[in-house]
């Protein structure tokens, strides 16, 4: 069983937050096929937020076939994130670790790291969208 | 689907003064519905209106399809905590359990004690002598276990501690999780609404200024940020909210449905703080222009 936490500054909504934390959980392997996830009542009392939104949340996780939920009973893990794990990726990995060593060799700072990167992000995005 | 509280024209008049003027919004089914605004503003009013300790001067209003505390089983539909969740201090915990019991046909005792006991309440303390945060938790209590359709709650954790703010928040969605009740409750406290609630109202000056699904608000409002530029200028369908600027550089709150095709501005999303701040920010600036032109008149 996992536990939610949520951050107010992150700018991130709650639903999201929690959409968010199962994925990391199901990528680091924490949760598996099998397990169950805390019911609605649970998480909504823990953290003190809106039924709805954890609804929202497993219905998401629900859609994108990673969990399923069993009436009366909970909301169930599907699959695990296997073929999606960081440790599938080194190769990616240690590409992404050569550009950054040229990105500090070109005097960028952490925050300049990150908005170069959010910024190739969103221009691609709007890219493909376009 | 059918609206818990729907209002129509709603307003209420004392004397020369209009505390609440021409309002109009639903209340949708199954929903926790933030009332926000600033002091004043007509809030505790319109609450007090829709369970029946007000008459409106104007106006109507229907609360479960029926007029606010038309009859007694109208008033056993509704549940409500008034601003200073009024106890009795000399009575204890036990003794306000045992009066709802007896006031309230549908009373839910089995649940009210586990409560009690979960929150770990003295059944023999005085309500007098229990903490701010005990004693919102005990009228909370007292209020789902009448098992209401509609929960309303005036400011419930203004005074409140953050830790006992968190705790009176969390056995109210556990409540909402468990009953599928219809919560309106008024707070300023807008870091707590947006965990709580998934349809907001905002009221200012006596008046309705904004009242929708969270959801569909947030992916409504906008905030552009660019170089400067006049407000005339934009699109027809982009509703300024909320304008600033330097001498280069603009930023709009805008509410719009449809998607912002500008390459000039830089889009981002709004939160509800930001969200509520811009329309508390705008009715400000109104009432100060008509003050102002009060004065040259």
């Amino acid at each position: 069983m996992i536990e939610f936490h949520l951050s107010t500054r992150s700018g991130v909504s709650p639903y999201q937050q929690l959409v968010q934390q199962v994925r990391r959980a199901l990528r680091l392997g924490l949760l598996v096929a099998g397990d169950q996830l805390p019911t609605v009542k649970e998480v909504a009392g823990q953290l003190a937020i809106n039924p709805n939104t954890v609804l929202k949340a497993y219905r998401e996780l629900e859609h994108a076939g990673l969990v399923a939920a069993r009436p009366g009973v909970g909301t169930f893990v599907l699959e695990t994130l296997t073929d999606d794990t960081l440790a599938a990726h080194g190769p990616l990995r240690r590409d992404l670790r050569r550009w950054l060593e040229k990105a500090r060799l070109a005097g960028l700072d952490d925050e300049g790291i990150e908005d170069l990167f959010q910024d190739t992000f969103r221009l691609m995005n709007a890219e493909n969208i376009a | 689907m059918t609206a818990i509280v729907a209002a129509e024209g709603l307003g209420k008049r004392y004397r020369q003064r209009w505390a609440l003027r021409d309002c109009t919004f639903e209340v949708p089914a199954k929903r926790v519905v933030g009332l926000v605004g600033p002091n004043g503003a007509g809030k505790t009013t319109l609450l007090h209106i829709a369970v029946g300790l007000l008459q409106p001067s104007a106006g109507r209003i229907s609360v479960l399809g029926a007029r606010p505390a038309e009859d007694a089983a109208q008033l056993g539909r509704v549940g409500f905590v008034a601003q200073q969740n009024p106890l009795y201090p000399s009575l204890t915990v036990a003794d306000h359990l045992r009066l709802g019991g007896w006031l309230n046909p549908g009373w839910d005792a089995a649940g009210a004690a586990a409560r009690i006991a979960e929150l770990g309440l003295d059944l023999k303390q005085r309500a007098g002598r229990l903490s701010g945060g005990q004693h919102a938790q005990l009228a909370l209590t007292l209020a789902i276990a009448k098992r209401p359709e509609l929960l309303v709650l005036d400011e419930p954790v203004a005074s409140l501690d953050p830790l006992a703010r968190h705790e009176f928040l969390q056995q109210l969605m556990r409540a909402v999780a468990e009953d599928e009740l219809t919560v309106v409750l008024s707070s300023h406290l807008v870091a707590d609404l947006e965990r709580v609630c998934d349809y907001l109202i905002v009221l200012t000056d006596a008046q309705v200024q904004l009242a929708g699904d969270v959801d569909d608000l947030l992916a409504s409002h906008h905030r552009l940020i660019g170089p400067r530029r006049d407000q005339a200028s934009l699109p027809h369908d982009q509703q300024v909210i909320e304008a600033s600027h330097t001498d280069r550089q603009s930023s709009y709150l805008i509410r719009t449905d449809r998607p912002i095709l500008d390459p000039a501005w830089t889009v981002e999303p709004v939160g509800l703080e930001d969200l509520v701040l811009g329309y508390l920010r705008r009715a400000a600036t109104d009432r100060g222009q008509q003050a102002r032109l009060g004065v040259v008149r």
